[in-house]
């Protein structure tokens, strides 16, 4: 009993340490950038907006179109990456899934890259990604599902696998074909992921896919736990497996394509992210997701106020993302002894 | 079958005497030999074939890949239907070795970079096919060198004087200009690639020089060391914002159809002056893409923008005798105004 309002504690302690540190993120995130604006305006132009102002000048346009739109999409995406990857790691028992390993990621890619190729206008190049990475995974699906098989997850991972390569490979030949002074260096450019160019139209598009997918899994976070207990255990507790499986699969698969058509292909957050939480509050689906949400935003804001600040140019974010991400992955490693199931 | 292997060995001792019978240096300090007359060319990439084009366009064994519509006009007709045949770059080759050697070109000829990998590049396909591999320095302003070097080697001298006196009376003619000009009083120039204007190139890099060579500061301008590491980088909408550039330059559509629109953009300096300039990129672009010789006009186009003052010409009359001495074609008058409505638009 005491045990157990212990452990309540200690978990809302965590999302409060969480939700400060992520305010405080991006209120230092806020404050730096190219263009040098103290705090004190920006809390001044926020008042005057907050009051119903137009927005008007240098300073208002740069925080109100480029800089805050960017700190809540790399918020958000951090939280849906993280949310994805905690959805996929408990969906296949197994902690070295990622988002990608239905080949969300590069099914995006592809439609991108696509776009790219076609010289379509960015709306259409991020329509393109979300409907990519969307009908490779419907793809997977439907591939695993003609195939009738005991292991179910693994049946779905291997044609993940088969429908990813080809995806892989079909970039790679639109990579040939591609304009090497020009589009080539695009289409390198959107595979490394970045936030330099998201606009607050594009946080507005991907906010229903995030909230439609995420309502699914915080309303079947119990039965998630019972369905990493295998099968067998989850069909005798009441569980349907593989509609339940079914329905995550959708929900993670449209969040992580609408985050990856605006971002780019973000690796490793997806990845450790959840692990890094599942560190802090154990296993359970239900402490897990926010926790993990909010950490993954902590990290995505943290990292994309260096990538635009590092240096004078963008830095991408893929490769940030692993550089500040395995040293901090492996320190929690080594400080807990938390069991991983 | 040793009697043929015998055959073979005498047939090709035969051909290295009776044909190579000189030797040249290239740009990398590479001694290559070379066949006396030479009579086809195997251009390496895009850059190399432009090259070959202006200089000698009947010794052209193929384009690197096959011309759109809108750039057919520009390109003389007996020659824009030439085979494709790739483009050598190691391990992103889109050519077949095997095609290149059937095509029995008398040289190979990559004009670009001349960093060790494209040496060592050059060295291997050179002993891999047999064929004389030429390494020409593609940077902006070994143009005249260029020309004059290649012009000697193809056996076209008279040609490739012609030509690099162009260049060298282009330059000379920015120069004299410049002088009186002090690096701070400059135009700040940002190129805007991508569709949504952010990726650039920064001072130094192969795809921006031409800013530098007009006389414009590239905004993206990190040093010179900076520029060795990362050609292309991708710029923050408020660094481009804080830096202001007082001239943007595109070539792509999606971009320059939109600029004036976007609210994003719209306080810059460029954009509220409305000095954002689309470079055509017919046949070839303007300012880069590819990095070769196409970019002359291009220079003679930019000195115009950026210094009206001092650089008054008619830039219709400049692009017909560009074109008719470069790229051996009398533009039609309905294209060539397509061509200075888009460089022209604003």
């Amino acid at each position: 009993m005491v045990d157990n309002t212990l452990s309540r504690l200690a978990r809302w302690g965590w999302i409060a340490s969480l939700s400060l540190a992520l305010l405080g993120l991006i209120v230092v995130g806020a404050g730096i950038g190219a263009y040098p604006i103290s705090h004190i305006d920006i809390l001044s132009h926020l008042w005057l907006r907050l009051l119903g102002g137009e927005v008007s000048g240098q300073v208002d346009r740069i925080l109100f179109e480029i800089r805050f739109p960017r700190i809540a999409a790399s918020a958000i995406v951090g939280a849906v990456l993280a949310a994805a990857g905690c959805a996929y790691q408990g969906l296949f028992r197994n902690p070295l899934v990622s988002p990608d390993i239905l080949g969300v990621s590069t099914g995006a890619g592809l439609g991108a890259a696509l776009g790219i190729l076609l010289s379509l206008s960015i709306v259409a190049i991020q329509v393109m990604a979300f409907a990519g990475g969307l009908v490779t995974v419907a793809l997977v699906y439907a591939v695993a599902n003609m195939v009738r098989h005991r292991e179910a997850t693994l049946v779905l991972v291997l044609a993940g696998v088969v429908i990813g390569s080809l995806a892989g490979a079909t970039l790679s030949l639109i990579k040939v074909l591609a304009d090497p002074y020009d589009q080539l260096p695009a289409i390198t450019f959107w595979l490394l992921g970045s936030f330099a160019s998201v606009r607050i139209a594009d946080v507005v598009a991907v906010i229903p896919a995030v909230v439609i997918s995420l309502i699914p899994m915080i309303l079947l976070r119990w039965r998630m736990n019972v369905l990493s207990l295998g099968d067998e255990e989850a069909r005798a507790l009441g569980v349907h497996p593989s509609r339940l499986r079914g329905i995550l699969v959708i929900a993670a698969t449209l969040m992580t394509a609408a985050a990856v058509s605006i971002a780019g292909v973000i690796g490793w957050v997806g990845l450790i992210v959840p692990h890094m939480a599942r560190l802090l509050v154990g296993p359970n689906f239900a402490r897990l997701l926010p926790v993990a949400m909010l950490m993954g935003a902590c990290f995505l804001v943290g990292i994309d106020t260096l990538a635009r600040t590092l240096t004078t140019t963008e830095t991408p974010i893929g490769i940030l993302t692993a550089f500040f991400g395995a040293p901090v992955f492996l320190f929690l490693l080594a400080r807990s002894r938390r069991g991983w199931q | 079958m040793l009697h043929r292997t015998l055959t073979c060995v005498g047939l090709l001792c035969l051909a290295t005497f009776a044909f190579a019978d000189r030797t040249v240096t290239d740009s990398a300090g590479r001694t290559v030999t070379i066949p006396d007359r030479i009579e086809q060319v195997y251009a390496a990439g895009p850059p190399a074939s432009i090259l070959t084009y202006m200089l000698a366009p009947e010794m052209l064994t193929g384009w690197p890949r096959a011309h759109h519509a809108y750039e057919r006009p520009f390109l003389a007709p007996e020659y824009v239907d030439l085979p494709v045949t790739g483009r050598l770059t190691g391990r992103g080759s889109t050519a077949n070795l095997e095609l290149v050697i059937t095509l029995q070109p008398d040289v190979i000829l990559d004009f670009g970079s001349i960093r060790s990998t494209y040496v060592s590049l050059a060295d291997e396909t050179q002993a891999q096919t047999g064929i004389p591999y030429l390494l020409i320095d593609g940077r902006f302003n070994n143009t005249p060198t260029a020309l004059r070097l290649l012009g000697n080697i193809l056996g076209v001298p008279e040609r490739g004087e012609r030509l690099a006196g162009y260049a060298d009376a282009l330059f000379a003619e920015i120069d004299a200009v410049l002088a009186t000009i002090p690096e701070e009083r400059r135009p700040s120039v940002y190129l805007a690639r991508g569709p949504d204007g952010l990726e650039t190139g920064v001072k130094g890099s192969i795809n921006t020089e031409i800013i530098e060579r007009a006389g414009g500061r590239n905004i993206a301008d990190y040093g010179e060391k900076m520029a060795i590491q990362r050609n292309l980088v991708n710029m923050s909408m408020e660094e481009i914002i804080a830096s202001d550039p007082d001239i943007i330059l595109t070539w792509d559509r999606q971009f320059f159809d939109r600029v004036y629109q976007d609210p994003l953009w719209a306080d810059i300096r460029a954009v509220k002056q409305q000095r954002v300039y689309f470079a055509p990129s017919a046949p070839f672009g303007w300012i880069d893409r590819p990095p070769s010789i196409n970019r002359l006009i291009g220079l003679k186009w930019l000195t115009g923008l950026l210094y009206p003052e001092h650089f008054q010409f008619d830039l219709k009359q400049a692009v017909r005798e560009y074109y008719r001495l470069f790229y051996h074609v009398d533009v039609a008058e309905a294209d060539l105004n397509q061509l200075i409505s888009w460089s022209t638009t604003r």
